[in-house]
This record gives C-alpha cells, sequence and structure tokens, in this order.
C-alpha cells in the first residue's frame, strides 16, 4: 500500500512539474534581458517597467475584468430566470425543446458560435465594440446558469412553497423568501461558471469584436503573432500572482469553512 | 434576498469602479481629452517614435492598430463598425477599395508635401490621379536564405525553393496573392493570371512545394529567420531588411524570373472619424526628413525621391532593396483582379494550405 | 400568477430567439446563398465534390480525438490517485490554477519551449540529440492542446471516482478479483459518467483550436475551425464558411442522437 502511494506521488507531481512548466518558463524569461526566450542574458526589470507604462494594455486587462464581471452577472440573472421558468412548465415536451435549445449553445464549437454571431450583429447593423462583445458573453454564459441552477430547483422540496403559500406570503415573498434562497448554491456557481467562460474565452470574442475593444486573449493573440515580446513575460507573471492571490483567499475561506461543513465545495470547479 | 441584492450591488460597484479606472488609463494614454486619430497599419510599419513627434506637433492623440493582411484589412473595414482614419492598403487593394466605395477621396491642397514623391510613383494605373492614394513605401517580393544552412549565391530563382533538400525549411508567407504569384511566375506565368487552368496549375506546383514548408505565417517569420530556426523565408523586401541587421547570415535575393513589385499607400476608408488629423498625419509623414527616418526604420524603399537624398549612401544604393532597372523590368504589379477572381485565388491557397504537408 | 410566468419567461425567451434560434437561422441562410444574395446549392455541393474539404473535416475529427484519448489517458490515472491523496483539496487546486492563466499565454509560452534553442531541444542536447524540429508539426499541436485540456479531464473523473462508494471496490478485491478485473468492471463503469462529461468538456472545442494551428501549428495544420475562421475573417467567403459550419452542426446532431439513444437502451437493459 505504501508503494502504491510513492506511485500516485510520483505521477501527481510529474503532472504538476507539466501543467506549470511553461507557466514558469514565462516567468523566468521575463526577467532577462534579451530579446527572445532561449537564453537568459542579464537580470532585469525593465519589461515590468514598459509593463507598467503601457496604458493600454493594463486598460484592456480592467476591461476583461469588467466584461467578464458584468456579462455574468446579466447572464446569471436571465439564466436563473430562465430556469425558474422552465422548472415551471407544465408540458413535458415544451420542458424538453426549451432545453434543447438551451443547450445548443452548450454543444457548438466556439468559431461557429463566433461566427454565427458575427452574422447576427452584422445582419442587424449592430457595431462590433464593447456591446457587441457585452452580449455575445451574456448569450454563451446563459446555458451554463440555467444548468446550474435547474437542478436545484427540481429538488426542492415543494411543498416548502404550499407551506409559505399557507402562512400567506405573497408570490414576490415565495420568490425572494423560498425560493431564491434554497437555489443560492447553485445560482453562485452558475455565476461562477459565467466568470469563468467569460475571462476564458477567445474564440468568440475574436469574431466579435471590433477596433477600439479588445480583451487580454484577443490582445495577447495578436501580440503573439508579431513574434516574442517579453512584454508579454511580465504579463503573465502579474497574472500569475493575482490568481494565486484569489485562489489563496478562496482556499483559506473554505478550508476555515469547510472543517464545519463537507468538503465537496470544489466539485463546483469543473467546467 | 438582501445578500443577493447587496452582492449585485457588489458587483456593479466593481464594474463602475473598474470602468473608471479603465477609462482614467486609456484617457491617459490617450493625453486627456485631446482628439485622436486611428491609424489602421500592417505591424511594425511605422516609426514609433514618429509618432510621438505627431502627436507632440500637433497635439493629436494616435491610436495605431495593425493588421497582417490586405484581405484581413479589407474585411475589417468592409465589416463597419470600426473608425479607422488612416489605413495603409496595397496598390491593387487601392483598387478594390475605391471600386467599393469605401474610399475617401484626399483633398491635395491638403497634402502640400505631395511634391517630394517622384513623378515615376505617381499616377499608376491604380489610381490614375492620386484622387484616393498617395504613395508610402514600395518593394519586392524575394526569398531570404540563410547562409549557415544554404550555400551562398545558391539560391537564385523561385523554382530553386524546390529542391528536395530544403524539406521543412521554408517559411511562407501567408497572403494568398503572394504565394500564389510566386507560383505562378515560376510556371512562367504573370502573376494577374485570371485563366482558372492555369491557376489550379500554379495550386498543384504550390502543393508540391508542401515537403519543404515549414510554417505559412506572417509577421512573426522576422523573429523565425532571425534567430535560426528556419533556413529560408519567402517575404518582402521590408522585412528582409530588418532581419538582416539583427542577423548577419541573411540574404535577400529578388528571383531574375520576376517577381512582385508593390506599391502601400495611405489612403483615407469611409470610415474616417478626423480628416483633419489624417490628411495633417499623412501630409507630416511625407517631410522629408520624416520619411528619410520612417525609411531607415522600416526597412523599405521610400518613393519620397527628397527623403532619398537623406539617407546613408549604404541604404539608398543597395541593390537588394533599391532594385536595378534590369530587374525592376521584370517586376510586376499586382491589378485587381475582381471579387470573383480574388475568391478563385483565396479559395485554391486555403485550399493549399488544408493540403500542404 | 400567469403574469409572473410571463416575467421570468420573457428575457429567457428573448436570449433563445435572438441568441440560439436567428443565428442558426441566419447561418443556414448564408449557406444556401452566393455572395449576391440568391439561392444556391453551390456551397454544398462544393463541400461535396471538392476532397479538400472532406479530407479536412476527417483530419480536424482525428486530431480531436486524439487530443482527447491522449488527454483522456494521462488524466485517468492522476484522477485516480487524486482520490488517494490526503491533501486533495490542496492538490486539486494546484492543478486548477494553470487554468485560470489565459489561454493564449500558454500557447505563447510554448513558441519558446519547442524552438530550435527552446528548452526542450536544449534538454535533448543533452544526451547529444541534435536539434529536433518540433514547432510547426502535427506532434506539437496535438502536444500543446493536450496539455491546455487536460485539467478538464481530470476534474470531472476525479469527481466521477470519489462518488464511488469505497465499499465497492473493497468488495470486488475480496472476491478475489484481480486488479485489473476490479478497474475493468467495477471502476471503470462507475467513473463512466466522468469520463463522459470530460470527452464532451475537450472534443468539442478540439475543433475549434484556430489559435493554435495558427501560432503552434504555423498553419500546417488546418482544422474544421480555422478554416471557418479564414472564411469569415480573411476571404470573406461567409457563405462557405457558413456551409462548413452547418455540416459541422449536422454531424455533432447527429453523433448527439445516435449516443442518446445508446444511453436509453442501455436504461432499459438495466
Amino acid at each position: 500500500m505504501r508503494n502504491r502511494h510513492l506511485v500516485a506521488r510520483i505521477y501527481l507531481t510529474f503532472i504538476l512539474i507539466l501543467l506549470y512548466v511553461p507557466i514558469f518558463y514565462l516567468i523566468y524569461f521575463s526577467f532577462s534581458s534579451g530579446k527572445n526566450m532561449n537564453k537568459f542574458e542579464h537580470f532585469t526589470l525593465a519589461h515590468y517597467q514598459t509593463l507598467f507604462q503601457d496604458n493600454r494594455l493594463l486598460a484592456i486587462f480592467l476591461e476583461t475584468i469588467l466584461l467578464a464581471l458584468l456579462s455574468s452577472l446579466i447572464a446569471t440573472i436571465i439564466g436563473t430566470f430562465g430556469a425558474i421558468a422552465i422548472a415551471a412548465m407544465k408540458k413535458e415536451s415544451n420542458k424538453k425543446t426549451t432545453l434543447a435549445l438551451n443547450n445548443v449553445l452548450m454543444v457548438s464549437p466556439d468559431v461557429i458560435i463566433g461566427a454565427s454571431f458575427l452574422i447576427f450583429f452584422t445582419a442587424l447593423g449592430i457595431g462590433l465594440n464593447f456591446g457587441s462583445v457585452l452580449l455575445s458573453h451574456i448569450a454563451f454564459s446563459i446555458p451554463i446558469v440555467v444548468l446550474m441552477v435547474l437542478p436545484r430547483i427540481n429538488e426542492m422540496d415543494m411543498s416548502l412553497i404550499d407551506a409559505a403559500r399557507d402562512l400567506g406570503a405573497n408570490s414576490w415573498q415565495v420568490f425572494s423568501d423560498v425560493l431564491i434562497p434554497v437555489i443560492m448554491p447553485g445560482i453562485f456557481s452558475g455565476l461562477f461558471m459565467a466568470l469563468t467562460y467569460s475571462l476564458d474565452d477567445f474564440a468568440v470574442t475574436f469574431f466579435v469584436t471590433g477596433n477600439g475593444f479588445s480583451t487580454l486573449s484577443v490582445e495577447i493573440y495578436s501580440r503573439a503573432r508579431q513574434g516574442i515580446d517579453l512584454e508579454i513575460n511580465a504579463l503573465s507573471t502579474v497574472m500569475f500572482l493575482f490568481v494565486l492571490l484569489l485562489v489563496g483567499i478562496y482556499y483559506f475561506i473554505t478550508t476555515k469553512k469547510g472543517r464545519k461543513k463537507n468538503h465537496r465545495v470544489m466539485g463546483g470547479w469543473v467546467k | 434576498m438582501k445578500k443577493v441584492i447587496a452582492a449585485i450591488t457588489a458587483i456593479l460597484i466593481a464594474c463602475a469602479g473598474l470602468w473608471g479606472l479603465a477609462h482614467h488609463l486609456e484617457k491617459s494614454a490617450t493625453g486627456g481629452n485631446k482628439q485622436s486619430l486611428i491609424i489602421y497599419n500592417w505591424g511594425d510599419y511605422l516609426d514609433p517614435q514618429l509618432i510621438k513627434k505627431f502627436e507632440k506637433q500637433t497635439g493629436y492623440h494616435v491610436v495605431y492598430e495593425t493588421f497582417d493582411s490586405n484581405e484581413a484589412m479589407y474585411t475589417k473595414i468592409k465589416q463597419g463598425g470600426t473608425a479607422y482614419d488612416v489605413t495603409i492598403p496595397s496598390e491593387y487593394m487601392v483598387t478594390k477599395m475605391r471600386k467599393a466605395h469605401l474610399l475617401d477621396r484626399l483633398d491635395q491642397r491638403q497634402i502640400p508635401n505631395m511634391k517630394y514623391i517622384g513623378k515615376s510613383f505617381l499616377h499608376k494605373s491604380f489610381d490614375q490621379n492620386n484622387d484616393y492614394s498617395v504613395p508610402y513605401f514600395w518593394g519586392t517580393l524575394g526569398i531570404v536564405y540563410n547562409d549557415k544552412f544554404i550555400k551562398k549565391g545558391s539560391i537564385k530563382t523561385w523554382n530553386d525553393l524546390w529542391r528536395k533538400k530544403y524539406r521543412h525549411q521554408i517559411l511562407l508567407v501567408d497572403s494568398a496573392r503572394d504565394a500564389m504569384g510566386m507560383a505562378l511566375v515560376s510556371l512562367g506565368y504573370s502573376m494577374n493570371t485570371s485563366s482558372s487552368i492555369k491557376l489550379h496549375l500554379a495550386q498543384t506546383k504550390l502543393n508540391s512545394l508542401g515537403p519543404n514548408i515549414k510554417a505559412i505565417i506572417s509577421d512573426e517569420m522576422k523573429m523565425y529567420l532571425v534567430q535560426n530556426e528556419a533556413a529560408i523565408g519567402v517575404t518582402w523586401s521590408g522585412e528582409a531588411h530588418e532581419m538582416m541587421e539583427q542577423n548577419p547570415h541573411l540574404h535577400y535575393v529578388v528571383p531574375k524570373q520576376g517577381s512582385n513589385l508593390w506599391f502601400d499607400n495611405f489612403v483615407i476608408p469611409k470610415t474616417v472619424q478626423n480628416k483633419k488629423a489624417a490628411l495633417k498625419f499623412i501630409n507630416f509623414m511625407l517631410e522629408p526628413k520624416n520619411a528619410a527616418q520612417n525609411a531607415e526604420y522600416v526597412g523599405y524603399a521610400t518613393p519620397n525621391i527628397a527623403a532619398q537624398k537623406l539617407l546613408p549612401k549604404k541604404v539608398s544604393d543597395n541593390r537588394q532593396f533599391y532594385p536595378a532597372q534590369s530587374t525592376l523590368k521584370n517586376l510586376q504589379v499586382f491589378k485587381d483582379l475582381g471579387p470573383k477572381k480574388m475568391q478563385e485565388y483565396n479559395d485554391l491557397f486555403l485550399e493549399f494550405k488544408m493540403y500542404a504537408r | 400568477m400567469k403574469n409572473k410566468k410571463m416575467f421570468f419567461m420573457i428575457p429567457y425567451l428573448l436570449w433563445i430567439i435572438l441568441f440560439v434560434i436567428l443565428p442558426i437561422l441566419l447561418i443556414l441562410w448564408y449557406s444556401f446563398t452566393d455572395s449576391s444574395n440568391t439561392f444556391t446549392l453551390k456551397n454544398y455541393v462544393e463541400f461535396f465534390r471538392n476532397g479538400t474539404f472532406l479530407k479536412m473535416m476527417l483530419n480536424s475529427f482525428w486530431y480531436a480525438f486524439l487530443i482527447t484519448f491522449l488527454t483522456l489517458i494521462i488524466s485517468y490515472p492522476a484522477a485516480y490517485f487524486l482520490t488517494k491523496m490526503k491533501n486533495q483539496q490542496l492538490w486539486l487546486l494546484l492543478i486548477i490554477l494553470p487554468t485560470w492563466i489565459n489561454l493564449l499565454l500558454k500557447a505563447y509560452a510554448f513558441i519558446g519551449i519547442l524552438g530550435n534553442d527552446g528548452l526542450v531541444n536544449k534538454f535533448l542536447r543533452l544526451f547529444g540529440i541534435g536539434p529536433v524540429n518540433i514547432l510547426f508539426t502535427d506532434f506539437a499541436f496535438i502536444f500543446v492542446a493536450t496539455y491546455i485540456e487536460i485539467p478538464f479531464m481530470i476534474l470531472p473523473i476525479f469527481n466521477a471516482i470519489k462518488e464511488i462508494n469505497p465499499a465497492v471496490i473493497q468488495a470486488s478485491e475480496d472476491l478475489g478479483a484481480s486488479k485489473w478485473q476490479t478497474f475493468r468492471y467495477v471502476l471503470w463503469p462507475l467513473s463512466r459518467p466522468g469520463v463522459e462529461s470530460g470527452v464532451q468538456a475537450i472534443f468539442i472545442p478540439s475543433l475549434s483550436l484556430f489559435m493554435l494551428t495558427r501560432l503552434i501549428g504555423g498553419n500546417r495544420v488546418i482544422t474544421l475551425g480555422t478554416a471557418i475562421e479564414e472564411y469569415f475573417m480573411t476571404t470573406m467567403n461567409w457563405n462557405m464558411g457558413a456551409t462548413i459550419g452547418v455540416v459541422l452542426i449536422v454531424l455533432m446532431v447527429i453523433v448527439m442522437l445516435i449516443t442518446s439513444r445508446k444511453a436509453r437502451r442501455k436504461k432499459v437493459d438495466l
């Protein structure tokens, strides 16, 4: 049994090394005074200096986060409403059709979503800018929110609602004091997934963005196509530290709570 | 429910904060409330120092965005929703954009520095009276090779690229007109061929180059050739010039059989928001001193005669980049072949890319 | 009450109509017209008559399959071992963390790593193996794609294995089943749902990795995603691009119908 654990540990360590090598490779060369990622010349912070003077890139960084927050918030609201509406449907066939339509965007490859949205915006004469990107991000985040919230509603004990009604609660009270608190975990994981989708997206944004607005992914893509630029390496160090900080906070909170509650919080992290 | 509302408010406040901060950063990048000028240009095709100088002189703020092929640029502008003030298409694209009514007429009185442009570069067939375009740079398509891997002087013609021993060594420029044009010339046809049979033959010839091709890329080719990642590149003269400055092992050849002679031009697209600034910018760039500085930075040949005189002899006498008459007469200028034919070129090239291996 | 329902329904319905139904109709419309907006079947005829498209399609599915398969092979043991570890939360966090670094940044790192003077070749040189051409090969593309997808495969499988009651495995071992038998008849079937959702989460995105075919594949690998992107963004032939899109959608629907019917049959058998 000991033996088995050793194998497990070695294999997992190997996987972790594989996962982290590219990231540390980027970080390592961000301190090199050279021009490429082949040879480390001298230690320098010059690339960080350029990065922090590059207001355009910093603005794009902030706007990417803004886009993610705003789109996931709106998608969560619409998606939650959608899930409630689907759960309330009486006819089984209606339910099925709606769910099938809901899942269309889940199973379509990104390029097709991007291309069809591009056609859509052009057909309606909507300009390609922050607005079109925001609409697209909301659109592709809604189905995942529905899928996260719906099971919670279905699992819910319907007698709760009846009880609330018997106690004289009006529809609004039933909604806000009974339904929402019960499905809250679903809503949160929906929001979280929407956030991840938005931050992670490249292909859809690439299709529906025009000049004047770009997300971090699109910007890195166009810079990477010019060749290696160690300013991007500096950017990845900053992003890595940022993520590390967020994850650290998250870990701290969940392990504190986790001792009291169950340990399966991480399940929601699955893409 | 209170919690929910609190959470929503928190996110909204965070959004507002982010928006404010991003706006502030962009503003400081644009230098306050200044009017801006959006230039849509090829990557690394303008000395950034000159942009700073222009901003200082005029007080406009310049936004510089890039494209990597005429076709991609055309798509973006045609698509709409953009606000570019100046862009720099090649000659056949000027014709195409004009036909598609995407260009704004230039008021030549606003560009007095036009007078510095050499006569042989004006009144070309793609824009008879220079109503829409002002020459920016001109150059050729050719072959760059690295003498570390390939004997000096052993590559002279396009057909040399097909040699078996160059397996997996060629970087090809990702541009339908140029790649197809190269294959056409190697077969002895015109680069403006519109015969479908000849085009298919050219595609077949290109397909047979497949095993020798390492990658089909654009701007990043410079980096790879400089770093000795590949031995041969098919690219434009100015790109070659820049690489050669960074890696002395590189050489540039314009095949004798003929090649492409191209002119890139300033135009003002219909999407223009700030015409005054656009004209000012074009005029600024034609100023001999600025044009010379730009030519030295970019490495392409300038049509600006006054600027040419300001360039060091070493540059203006370099036959690789200011070719002799004997080479020039074999070079061909792209003509606009109309949307149908262009589609055919594009589709054939894309098919080649799917097939190339 | 009726109004209330409508209040919930309207934004969602609007979304379905505007962003699901309408785009599908538009993409269909484009695939059945030419550049002058007249009805034509030309695009489809071209698609099925010209061997390159079919070949490219097969190629993309083959690449997507390879990527998914490799990811599965690497991830399954990792997920299994994870369930045996003590500090699961920490390990899991370490595996998830890289997914939060932008995908394009990771792709960009590989431009440096796979080059002739990059990390891999430096490593190989220690053993006296001369510079190997890695960047711009099929291998490079598949490797980088696999790298990016690994965490997305580990997580669902981990969750599925975690749900299995350890007593079941214990029982199988007590009954004298070999390790292989335990895996084949107990572990694998019970972790199937996780594998399935992992496969689904990877196969579909693998079809549209056009940024990787560009940056890492040097346009030597052209997949469906690259082709659609080229038709839409560079050559402006939206009609052909839409046609490829429609064919892809139809294929996906067929695959889904087949797999769901199978699933149903399974349920009846039980």
